[in-house]
């Protein structure tokens, strides 16, 4: 009863999704979800474009430079698509990505492509989880906080240069400025 | 009227950047007529002392080459930066990391176990490595230190122009170096080239098909390359939908793909992933099967389509090294 009060523990880590699902069908299928009142892990933050071939790689990347555990794509299903080859344009380009990423150290699981149909909101709610299962035990990416650990070697120097410099005044050698190559005519 | 003062300065970089200097040929004789050389190393003789000496500010302009990859080109940057009213970043490295950015992809300790042991010219029993501070004969000298990461130039400081290229042609320099002097400068932060991409100003342009579907690539030293027809179509990686123009389209020219050396326009954020979404989109096929094997032609994502610009990118680099 009369123990001090203790600063509230701060929740535990649990990955963030930033989806981007295809308005006629995976954003249909997440808002079926919604109406049928299937629970799924709050992990994920839907952003809706009209098709999964507007997905520009620069999204996804710029998804987790600030701060996505994963990305998550959501078209039509191959031969649904409502642009007719939006859906196999995200397809191609996702297998040349998942190679960059490979190599850039972002493992496949954590950029997934799911083509998922209007009336499939089972389905967005089971990705949803498995995603998040799989994300949990990766652990954070983090990318926010591995730029700032990067760029410490940075402040790092400027912080002793500061230093240095009230210790040290600056150096007042008087100089004549040199002779230039050529003089104007 | 004293003339403005110049410098000139090289950081990680191979020294082509200055050989454009010099490929100004007489046309230089106008521009340092016209300024005071108040610093550049790989041509004259100054001291840093001397650098140090003027008032911040004093120096009109500092054209600076090279990323920014150890602790002195790190504080020579700082003292650039502050010595000089402009600071122009000069070429691919110091504007997107260049070619040095790509050992992004690597950790320092990897590098420098391949550089000083394992590589097979290396003959190195002892495993000498370079000390930042070493005791010889009671003296102790000290040596710059690598940083963990390659990073363009205004990663570290202020930059207020962008000079693109590997290296910046001759032209693009004169042009650059006759608006500082007239006072007639773009707003700050503008890179000084055309903001269209290559393929505009390519005249190989009217051959480039308008849907294109890739069943192979082909890699430009395994195959006599049409001299005229677009890259594209003949299922060559081209970065120059992808690449800002004002090269004179010289690789083309000379029957090779464009490799990305000018950076992306500037409604391009991401000049890597940008390629990576305009070439796999136009991949032949529907099913992860029939698409693979395609891709398979390009072996080095990274390496084809950062080239130039790693540092520059989203990611910046790989993201999984640990700090040694
Ligand atoms: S893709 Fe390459 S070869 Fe084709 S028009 Fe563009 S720059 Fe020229």
């Amino acid at each position: 009863m009369n123990a001090p009060a203790q600063p509230p523990a701060a929740p535990p880590w649990t990955p963030r999704i930033v989806a981007f699902f295809c308005n006629w069908c995976t954003y249909t299928a997440a808002d079926l979800a919604g109406v049928s009142r299937l629970k799924y892990a709050p992990n994920v933050r839907v952003i809706r474009l009209m098709c999964s071939g507007r997905v520009d790689p620069q999204f996804i990347l710029e998804a987790l430079r600030r701060g996505a555990d994963g990305v998550l794509i959501g078209g039509c299903h191959p031969g649904d698509c409502h642009y007719v080859e939006g859906n196999y344009k995200m397809l191609r380009r996702f297998g040349l990505l998942q190679r960059m990423l490979a190599d850039l150290g972002i493992p496949p699981a954590r950029v997934r492509l799911e083509w998922i149909s209007a009336a499939e909101g089972e389905r967005v709610k089971a990705v949803i989880n498995d995603m998040t299962r799989q994300l949990q035990a990766l652990g954070p990416l983090d990318l926010p906080g591995k730029f700032a650990d990067w760029d410490a070697e940075i402040a790092d120097l400027a912080a002793t240069l500061q230093t240095e410099s009230a210790k040290e005044p600056e150096a007042t050698h008087t100089w004549e400025p040199p002779k230039v190559l050529v003089q104007p005519q | 009227m004293p003339r403005p003062k110049v410098a000139f300065y090289w950081c990680a970089s191979c020294g082509g950047c200055e050989e454009t200097v010099v490929d100004l040929a007489e046309d230089i004789l106008g521009v340092v007529a016209q300024v005071d050389i108040v610093l550049w190393p790989v041509a004259l003789d100054f001291k840093y002392h001397h650098l140090e000496a003027l008032a911040d500010g004093e120096i009109a302009v500092t054209f600076l080459n090279g990323a920014i990859r150890s602790t002195e080109q790190e504080s020579m940057a700082q003292l650039l930066r502050r010595k000089s009213q402009l600071l122009v970043a000069y070429g691919a490295c110091a504007h997107l990391g260049g070619i040095p950015g790509l050992a992004n992809q690597f950790g320092r300790e990897d590098i420098l176990r391949s550089n000083y042991e394992t590589a097979p010219t290396v003959v190195n029993e002892g495993k000498t490595r370079p000390q930042a501070v070493t005791e010889i004969n009671g003296y102790r000298p000290h040596l710059p230190e690598q940083h963990q990461v390659v990073r363009t130039l205004d990663q570290v400081v202020d930059v207020d122009y962008f000079l693109p290229g590997c290296p910046p042609t001759p032209e693009l320099t004169k042009a650059a170096v006759a608006a500082i002097l007239s006072g007639n400068l773009p707003p700050k932060g503008s890179v000084l080239a055309p903001d269209t991409a290559l393929c505009e100003a390519c005249p190989r342009r009217a051959t480039k098909p308008a849907d294109v579907k890739f069943t192979e690539f082909r890699r430009p030293h395994r195959h006599l390359l049409d001299p005229q027809q677009c890259f594209l179509a003949q299922g060559v990686v081209c970065l120059g939908p992808a690449t800002r123009s004002g090269c004179g389209v010289q690789c083309p020219g000379g029957n090779m793909p464009c490799t990305g050396c000018f950076g992306p326009t500037s409604r391009v954020r991401d000049q890597g992933a940008k390629i990576l979404s305009s070439l796999g989109a136009n991949v032949a096929g529907r099913t992860a099967e029939e698409i693979e094997p395609t891709l398979r032609g390009i072996p080095d994502p990274v390496g084809t389509f950062y080239r130039y610009a790693l540092p520059a990118s989203l990611l910046r680099r790989r993201v999984d090294i640990p700090h040694a």
